[in-house]
Formats: C-alpha cells, sequence, structure tokens
C-alpha cells in the first residue's frame, strides 16, 4: 500500500470506530501525540500516590488506612498499565520514566498540591479522583486499542476511589465543628486546582482540535470541566460544603452551572513547575528510582542465579 | 542496570474455570517468576484470575498486519461454511 492509500485506510477506521491496534500503519503525529498523552497519564497515576501515600501511616483508624492503602495501590496498577501502553507504541519505558525525571514529560498539575491535613484525603479521593474519573469514562472510546482497555480496566477500579473520599467527608462534615470546618478548607484548597485538571480551556488548547478528528479525545477539555462542575455541585449540598466560587449558579437556559473564570495564571505557573510541590515531587521520584536500584539488581542476580540451577 | 535490560512479557489470564486464558497486557521481569509475582500484584488485585500464563513477548509469532488480507483472504471466499447458506423448505423444524 501506498502511504496514501494507507493514510485513507486509518482514516476510515477512525471514521467508523475501528479501533487501531499497536501494529497498525498510523500517522507519526497520532502516534506522537498518544506517546505524549499516555505517558503523560502514567506520571500522572504514579506521581499521585505521593501526596496521599505521606497519610497512610497517619490514617485515623485501622479501616481508613487499609482503604488509602488499597487506593494506593490501585494506582500504583493504573500507571503501570499505561507504561505498558505506551510500550506497544515502540516506546522504551525507561527512557518513557527517565523523560518524567528529567523534566521533559509532564504530569496532572493537581500533584504539585501538597495534601495538608486529613480532610484533604477525602477532598483528593471525591474532587481529584471525581475529575479524573470524568476525563478516564470518556476515554474508554478512546480510538487507540490499548489506551482503551486500559481505561476501562481503570475506570472499574477507580469508582471507589471517589466514594471513599466522599465518605471520608459524609463523616467531617457530620463531626465536631473543627472537622466540619476542616472540609471546608480542605474543599476551599481543592476546588480550583480540580478544575484545572481538564488542562486548558479550549480556546487555548494546542492539541485537541487534532486530538478530537482522531478520537483520541472523545470530548473537549471545557465540555469535561462542564460535566465536572454539574455532577459535583449536588454533592457538595450533600456535604453541606460551600463552593469557593460566588459566581456558581445554575443557568437555565444552558441547563448547566455557570461558573468563574479559573485563574489560568496559576494554572501556568504550576504546569511550568512554579507550584508548591513540584521539585519535592520529581526529586521523590527520582530518589525512588535511585534507592530501588539494588533492588533491581538482587531480583537480576536471583534471575541469574536460578537460570543457572536450571541448567545444571 | 535498568529495567529495560529486562524482557517484556505478555500477561494472560483465566478469570474462571471454563474460560479461556486472556491477554490482559504486558510487563517487564527479570525472569518467568518474578513476571507472575507482579502479574498477579498489577492485573489480579480484585480476583480477576484463577491462573496466569505470563509469555516472553519475544517469544510470540504473529501474522503480518499488512498481510492480513491476504492471509485470511481463502476463509472469506466460502460463505457455504455458514449455515445461512443453505435453504430449508419452511416447515422442517429442528435445523
Ligand atoms: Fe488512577
Ligand atoms: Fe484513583
Amino acid at each position: 500500500m501506498t502511504q496514501a492509500e494507507q493514510e485513507r485506510h486509518f482514516n476510515d477506521k477512525i471514521a467508523r470506530e475501528i479501533k487501531i491496534e499497536p501494529n497498525d500503519w498510523m500517522p507519526d503525529e497520532y502516534r506522537q501525540t498518544l506517546v505524549r498523552q499516555i505517558s503523560q497519564h502514567a506520571h500522572s497515576e504514579i506521581v499521585g500516590m505521593l501526596p496521599e501515600g505521606n497519610w497512610i501511616t497517619r490514617a485515623p483508624n485501622l479501616r481508613r488506612k487499609a482503604v488509602l492503602l488499597a487506593k494506593v495501590q490501585d494506582e500504583a496498577g493504573h500507571g503501570l498499565y499505561l507504561y505498558s501502553a505506551v510500550e506497544t507504541l515502540g516506546t522504551d519505558r525507561e527512557q518513557t520514566i527517565d523523560d518524567l525525571h528529567s523534566g521533559k514529560a509532564k504530569y496532572s498539575s493537581i500533584f504539585n498540591y501538597p495534601a495538608l491535613t486529613w480532610a484533604d484525603i477525602g477532598a483528593i479521593g471525591w474532587l481529584v479522583d471525581g475529575a479524573a474519573i470524568m476525563n478516564q469514562v470518556a476515554l474508554c472510546r478512546t480510538s487507540y486499542g490499548p489506551y482503551a482497555r486500559a481505561m476501562v480496566k481503570i475506570c472499574k477500579e477507580e469508582s471507589f476511589h471517589q466514594r471513599q473520599g466522599y465518605e471520608s467527608l459524609i463523616k467531617l462534615c457530620n463531626g465536631t465543628p473543627q472537622q466540619k470546618a476542616m472540609a471546608q478548607d480542605a474543599m476551599n484548597r481543592f476546588w480550583w486546582p480540580a478544575l484545572m485538571m481538564f488542562g486548558p480551556s479550549d480556546a487555548d488548547s494546542t492539541h485537541s482540535d487534532q486530538s478530537i478528528k482522531w478520537k483520541i479525545k472523545r470530548f473537549t477539555n471545557d465540555e469535561l470541566r462542564q460535566s465536572f462542575v454539574d455532577a459535583t455541585v449536588p454533592q457538595a449540598e450533600i456535604l453541606g460544603l460551600t463552593i469557593p466560587d460566588p459566581n456558581l449558579k445554575w443557568n437555565e437556559e444552558r441547563g448547566h452551572y455557570d461558573f468563574s473564570e479559573i485563574n489560568w495564571d496559576e494554572f501556568w505557573q504550576v504546569v511550568k513547575g512554579n507550584g508548591p510541590c513540584n521539585k519535592e515531587r520529581l526529586e521523590a521520584r527520582i530518589k525512588a528510582k535511585e534507592d530501588g536500584l539494588w533492588v533491581r539488581e538482587a531480583a537480576n542476580a536471583f534471575a541469574k542465579k536460578r537460570a543457572l540451577k536450571k541448567t545444571a | 542496570m535498568s529495567t529495560s535490560q529486562w524482557p517484556l512479557w505478555e500477561v494472560f489470564i483465566r478469570s474462571k474455570q471454563g474460560l479461556n486464558h486472556k491477554h490482559v497486557g504486558s510487563l517487564r521481569a527479570p525472569d518467568a517468576t518474578l513476571a507472575l509475582e507482579n502479574a498477579r500484584d498489577v492485573y489480579t488485585r480484585r480476583s480477576e484470575g484463577i491462573s496466569i500464563w505470563v509469555v516472553e513477548s519475544a517469544h510470540i509469532h504473529a501474522t503480518d498486519i499488512d498481510e492480513a488480507a491476504s492471509f485470511f483472504e481463502p476463509s472469506d471466499t466460502k460463505i457455504y461454511r455458514h449455515p445461512t447458506f443453505y435453504e430449508v423448505p419452511d416447515g422442517v423444524k429442528h435445523m
């Protein structure tokens, strides 16, 4: 097949909702877009373990501790499904990880905010995982097969993440005035960063158009953000928490909630590496790789020894 | 030593007795024993499996995607392999 024929065949598959699989012909730019997006997604799962992992030893009781541990372990799994999906595109797994450590690759900005109190862990489950789910449910229909399959598995696992966070906030909101205030404080700090998780507004999103055409993305950033706001406001009402936005109100005509403009300066500052925890997060990841070196070496040595025994 | 020197393994899981092992993804591990343990931790955290196969990706042979049309062509043309090819009078039952 000529290049033009292959391109036509590819576009035809996209139009007919036929998934693209690893060995299929695909435009270079489609491949690059996927590598960037999936690796960024993988890095987010991995870096996302840090703010929560910090609280495992300080969880208020054994139940919450077991739950948090299971959630963080799931996020590690999500990272691994996604690294395996990136690898199907012909990249080197270790290079992908090193690109995070060198600052070349990005991860979700939300994880550059600190988890200061126990209520933050509830808010992260409810709002951060909630926003991630909104995004990931849409990606279950993405056009690249391995990415779509990873998303289906991830979405099945995510639903408990959001529920455990919400449940934990319900407890706080029905607790002492101090506990309720702690929940409100977490809401105040996480609401806007959660909305920023959907990325720049459609007008400023560089990759959005082509990604929608290739059906890598099925909804735009602003569409997903709006769905998230619409779904979350009633949940906040049930908790009795106030959303920190004076302009938030139901718009009968649009059938959606209106909300204030996001502070895009803050968004770009954090993306560029100047958020409260960017430096700390990257250092933690690099240290984890370096400190784990002896484990990988030992595993190699042990594998060799076992192989020798087998042949002996 | 880097993990990229670890071979890539494809993971297949039998979710329950009576079903085939099904491909679920891949991972990297230094040997089969660790590949199986990693596969358990990565792919079966919610009792998704009762049996796992891991196969080094390098050992998998696959049909060539570019030759798929001609490779599978012989079966596409034999419509008489399907029951719908045959006409049976209306009154005939259980067939
Ligand atoms: Fe996740
Ligand atoms: Fe999650």
